[in-house]
């Protein structure tokens, strides 16, 4: 079974999108339009997931309507993606998904049958991965909630992109709403981590 | 003063290793297993009407529907300052959003498809949906038994009119001090609401166990605050503090929004009703816009008269506040700002009358900044206008006429301690103030524009804090109080406090947020008072611990008291060079004598703090008489703004801003929250513009349409500039920072504005749209359509500033 994921990072096009054309975008709006509106399938459409977590293979019985972010954290127990908007707006349910960053709340559970989904407690297995000792050396959090978020964003900017510019930091990120910090001491963060890891380009 | 070891230097966060690796849990995280129940609110379409009716029938028949609960539930008022709000209304509602019903059951969508089948009848009423409305003749009553509600002393309600409170500050004679002024100003400023914008919803999770007790596992600013507030509203169920708990694990950032009690009642009184079942109730995007707080919207007149040197010699600002339907803690909004509207100046004449409107819409509460942000908008863009009109540099303007030590406030009592001299100077050097900039690009333009600041917390007299202190048995300490950490620093800087009295490494503390059965008592986490008033009350708990263990010793070793001090966690001796006791050795186990018997035990130390020297009681006609506030903080603030001339659009080349924080405890936190806060201020003028429907609705609930700012949007570089003039009751001279640093950019980028573009913008916010309308000529207001985002609709010019004959003849 072929599945369309093929999610990139909303981009500041995508924030200002309605719902409908942000799931287009996303590439997940199948020809049943299946959404949270349609709330409350009965209990016999359960169909069984299977995804590896963090590196374990997990499977969970979910309802075609049930959302990745609320499988994930209800079903499955991971609770650092945040329930923030529901709507692709502020980026708090990132996760990886095969490697990509997307948000979970605009993602059904289903469609990742197959795929491998990577959360903050996933890289912090093995103690913190270089992108979490920078943000805690710059202090690139205050009350948090953003952070499991901008960890994951940052750690796929770094990935794909080891020594990026402040522009690019700034564009990464464009989709992690923080109240908080001013973003200031984030985008230090990662590009302090760029800088350790050889010459900037 | 001995030589400071830990306060004054950055140590990493205390919260961080748990907020950077997922660790971190927030109320929504917590695992109640199978038997949660989940919470969906039926919610008024209309923002004034009466309940004619309420039919519950077909959601209680849906499968999985375990209680649908209204107003005949709990037919009680509940509030912070005044009880005006309900639980459930049960005979009108007041906004559009507000809560009627609540269906709740075995899992959110089958709540949610339920309570669309909840039958409500409403005969719609006229909205008072504009200031002028509200206080014209005969206006349309939002809260008919105004008169009746229970209120703290220092509210003066006016029955039988929309004014909920009414704050007068008589200084000196303002028509003498305009007879001696050479040049006065009168103008009229706007600024509309604003939301909070926390990335984590408003949650809470009740549980009425089968023995009585009432758990609220909550997302707030204010623990304590929360458990008097439900003990008072719930005390005809028979319930008592002893009864209730409120646990709060981390938050998802407050701003203002998670002070107090809004939402949190709803969840209290589910529990009630489900008895045995954990049930939850969690905001979405939409409702924590629309059902939590606003920041009020405000009206404001200001006449402010100078002499030709400059000195100011009277301000007349009067203010009208937009504060929705419910005010029980909105009004206190208005008190703070009615004491404190000169800003940061020597005035020797003020009037002051902020006025509290009853509206329906959205209720206003606190928001960071607590009002000061909306008239500093007003005052200190008429600040520069008028030492235009003088041709003074509004920078020599604002230090000639800047408040020091000892100088008489509007109220009567005396300025604390202020570096708001060298916050001027420092500032205006760093942005280069008085050398024009130009841009490289010929169709923009650089301007600079300059604000000072000042704001108190706005507390209770009695608001107190209090903190116990624990020692583990390998000398490491456990600290307890219930401050709570949104995000600010808190928990780190009480650890630093505690540490610098005891000498423990701060890895060496833990201090975690507060659960009410467990940690000392706090007032709330509001008016960035808790570096101060909680800090006081841990340094007092630390001096307990010291004093304790010189105790112990004493009487083990018969050291005298007077000799011993503490260093690297052990006891020492003057007298006796080679004494070193490590706490490990004692703080539990005590000190074994040559008997082989043990002195002392565990040591254990309690602290409290009461400002005690201040009262809210005085004259109600001139506010003299009290000393309502504690102390102000003081800084000032620059941009170098540029300006595309064609489009409108703003970049901020650099802000600069320098706040007193009395003593830095942690410097790099100070400087975190000149970050954040500089941002989310430039957010209300730059992007966030809040639009309702002429219904009282809101149109733009989510992070679409309601413009937060993201990465791409910060200044291209932010200059935090600390002023250390010590508090002399603060923990080591501290003093708060943390609203503050939002309070100056709307009146810095208006005035950086007029100096790019000539254009004298007094209404908020100044988005790119507004600016490159009003450059072609267009009048903003005339294009703009019919929306509000204040709560008036005609033009500010044309506004009154009247209220009802029934108002006035009081």
């Amino acid at each position: 079974m072929t599945k369309r994921i093929t999610l990139g990072r909303m981009t500041q096009y995508a924030r200002n999108a309605n719902r409908t054309e942000r799931r287009h975008i996303a590439g997940l709006n199948g020809p049943d339009g299946l959404s949270r509106q349609h709330a409350g399938a009965p209990a016999s459409r359960l169909r069984n997931l299977r995804l590896r977590l963090n590196g374990e293979a997990r499977s969970v019985a979910v309802e075609p309507n049930d959302l990745l972010l609320d499988v994930l954290r209800d079903k499955l127990g991971v609770k650092s993606p945040k329930i923030g908007c529901e709507r692709g707006d502020c980026g708090a349910c990132t996760v990886l998904l095969d490697g990509k960053s997307v948000r979970t709340c605009l993602i059904l559970a289903i469609e990742v049958d197959g795929h491998e989904i990577t959360t903050v407690e996933g890289l912090s297995h093995s103690g913190l991965t270089p992108v979490q000792q920078s943000f805690l050396e710059h202090g690139s959090f205050q009350c948090g909630f953003c952070a499991p978020g901008m960890v994951l964003a940052a750690t796929e900017l770094l990935g794909k992109n080891p020594h990026p510019t402040e522009a690019e930091v700034r564009e990464a990120l464009v989709g992690n709403l923080c109240r908080c910090t001013g973003y200031k001491p984030i985008i230090d963060a990662v590009l302090a981590v760029s800088s350790k890891t050889g010459r900037r380009v | 003063m001995t030589h400071l070891k830990v306060v004054g230097s950055s140590p990493s966060r205390i919260d961080g290793l748990d907020k950077i690796s997922g660790a971190a849990n927030y109320v929504d995280d917590l695992a109640f297993g199978p038997d949660l129940l989940h919470a969906e609110i039926v919610e008024s379409p209309y923002a004034h009407a009466i309940i004619k009716s309420i039919d519950t029938t077909a959601a209680e028949k849906v499968p999985g529907v375990v209680r649908v609960v209204t107003g005949k539930d709990f037919p009680y008022r509940f509030g912070l300052y005044m009880q005006d709000r309900f639980i459930f209304p049960t005979d009108r509602v007041r906004f559009v959003g507000e809560q009627v019903a609540a269906v709740v059951a075995r899992d959110a969508k089958t709540a949610k498809r339920a309570a669309k089948l909840v039958n409500m009848v409403y005969k719609e009423l006229e909205p008072v949906l504009d200031l002028a409305g509200a206080l014209k003749d005969g206006a349309v009553l939002v809260h008919p038994d105004l008169g009746k509600y229970p209120r703290c002393p220092w509210f003066f309600p006016q029955a039988g009119t929309n004014i909920a409170h009414y704050r007068k500050t008589r200084k000196g004679d303002v028509e003498q001090g305009f007879k001696e002024a050479d040049v006065i100003l009168e103008d009229t400023y706007t600024v509309p609401r604003y939301a909070h914008c926390a990335i984590e919803p408003h949650a809470i999770v009740g549980l009425y166990d089968l023995a009585g007790r009432l758990t609220l596992w909550s997302a707030s600013q204010s623990p304590y605050t929360q458990r008097h507030v439900f003990a008072q509203a719930l005390a005809p169920l028979g319930l008592t503090h002893k009864d209730i708990r409120v646990v709060t694990p981390y938050v998802g950032g407050g701003f203002g929004g998670k002070a107090g009690v809004s939402m949190e009642i709803i969840g209290a009184a589910l529990a009630i009703m489900v008895k045995g079942h954990p049930v939850k109730v969690r905001w979405s995007r939409a409702q924590e816009f629309y059902n939590t707080y606003q920041r009020q919207g405000v009206i404001a007149r200001i006449k402010l008269g100078a002499k030709k040197d400059g000195t100011l010699t009277a301000i007349e600002h009067t203010l009208h506040w937009d504060a929705g339907g419910y005010v029980e803690y909105g009004a206190n909004v208005v008190n703070a700002v009615g004491l404190s509207a000169t800003g940061p100046y020597r005035v020797p004449n003020v009037n002051i009358d902020s006025v509290c409107v009853y509206t329906n819409l959205p209720p206003g509460g606190p928001y960071r900044g607590f009002g000061y942000s909306e008239f500093h908008f007003g005052l200190e863009s008429h600040m520069t206008r008028l030492a235009q009109q003088l041709r003074m540099d509004p920078v020599v303007f604002r230090r000639k006429n800047a408040i020091r030590e000892g100088d008489t406030l509007a109220y009567g009592a005396k300025m604390n301690p202020s570096g708001l001299h060298e916050a001027i100077d420092r500032v205006a050097a760093e942005v280069r103030w008085g050398e024009k900039e130009k841009a490289k690009d010929p169709n923009k333009v650089v301007g600079k524009g300059f604000a000072c600041f000042w704001k108190a917390p706005a507390m209770p007299p009695n608001a107190a804090s209090s903190a116990f202190i624990k020692f583990n048995e390998d000398g490491s300490l456990n600290i307890s109080a219930s401050g709570m950490e949104i995000g600010q620093g808190y928990l780190t800087v009480m650890a630093q406090i505690a540490a610098e009295v005891l000498t423990v490494p701060v890895q060496h503390i833990r201090i975690e947020p507060p659960d009410t059965d467990r940690n000392a008592y706090e007032w709330q986490t509001v008016g960035s008072h808790v570096t101060w008033g909680c800090g006081n009350a841990v340094k007092a708990a630390a001096l307990d611990v010291r004093g304790k263990m010189f105790e112990v010793v004493e009487r083990a070793l018969s050291l005298p008291r007077d000799t011993l001090y503490l260093e690297a966690e052990k006891v020492k001796c003057r007298a006796r060079p080679s004494f070193a006791l490590p706490f490990k050795d004692f703080v539990i186990s005590g000190i074994q004598t040559p008997r082989g018997n043990f002195i002392g035990g565990p040591i254990l130390g309690s602290g409290v703090f009461m400002p005690e020297f201040t009262s809210a009681l005085s004259d109600p006609e001139t506010s003299q008489g009290g000393h309502p506030n504690v102390h102000y903080t003081v800084g000032a603030a620059a941009v170098v703004l540029e300006v595309d001339k064609q489009t409108g659009r703003m970049r901020v080349l650099k802000a600069v801003l320098a706040v007193d924080a009395g003593k830095a405890i942690h410097p790099e936190l100070v400087k975190g929250q000149v970050t954040g806060g500089v941002l989310q201020g430039l957010a209300t003028v730059l992007y966030e513009d809040i639009r309702y429907d002429l219904k009282g609705r809101l149109l733009n609930a989510n992070f679409t349409d309601y413009k937060i700012p993201t990465s791409l949007d910060l200044p291209d570089e932010i200059v935090p500039i600390i002023i250390e003039v010590a508090q002399p009751d603060g923990p080591y001279g501290a003093r708060g920072v943390g609203e503050h640093t939002m309070i100056p950019a709307a009146a810095m980028v208006a005035n950086a504005v007029e100096d790019a573009v000539g254009l004298r913008l007094k209404s908020l916010p100044i988005t790119a749209e507004k600016v490159a309308l009003e450059l072609q000529g267009l009048r903003y207001d005339d294009v703009k359509g019919s929306y509000m985002g204040l709560c008036f609709v005609g033009k500010p010019e044309a506004y009154a500033f009247r209220t009802s004959s029934a108002a006035r003849k009081r």
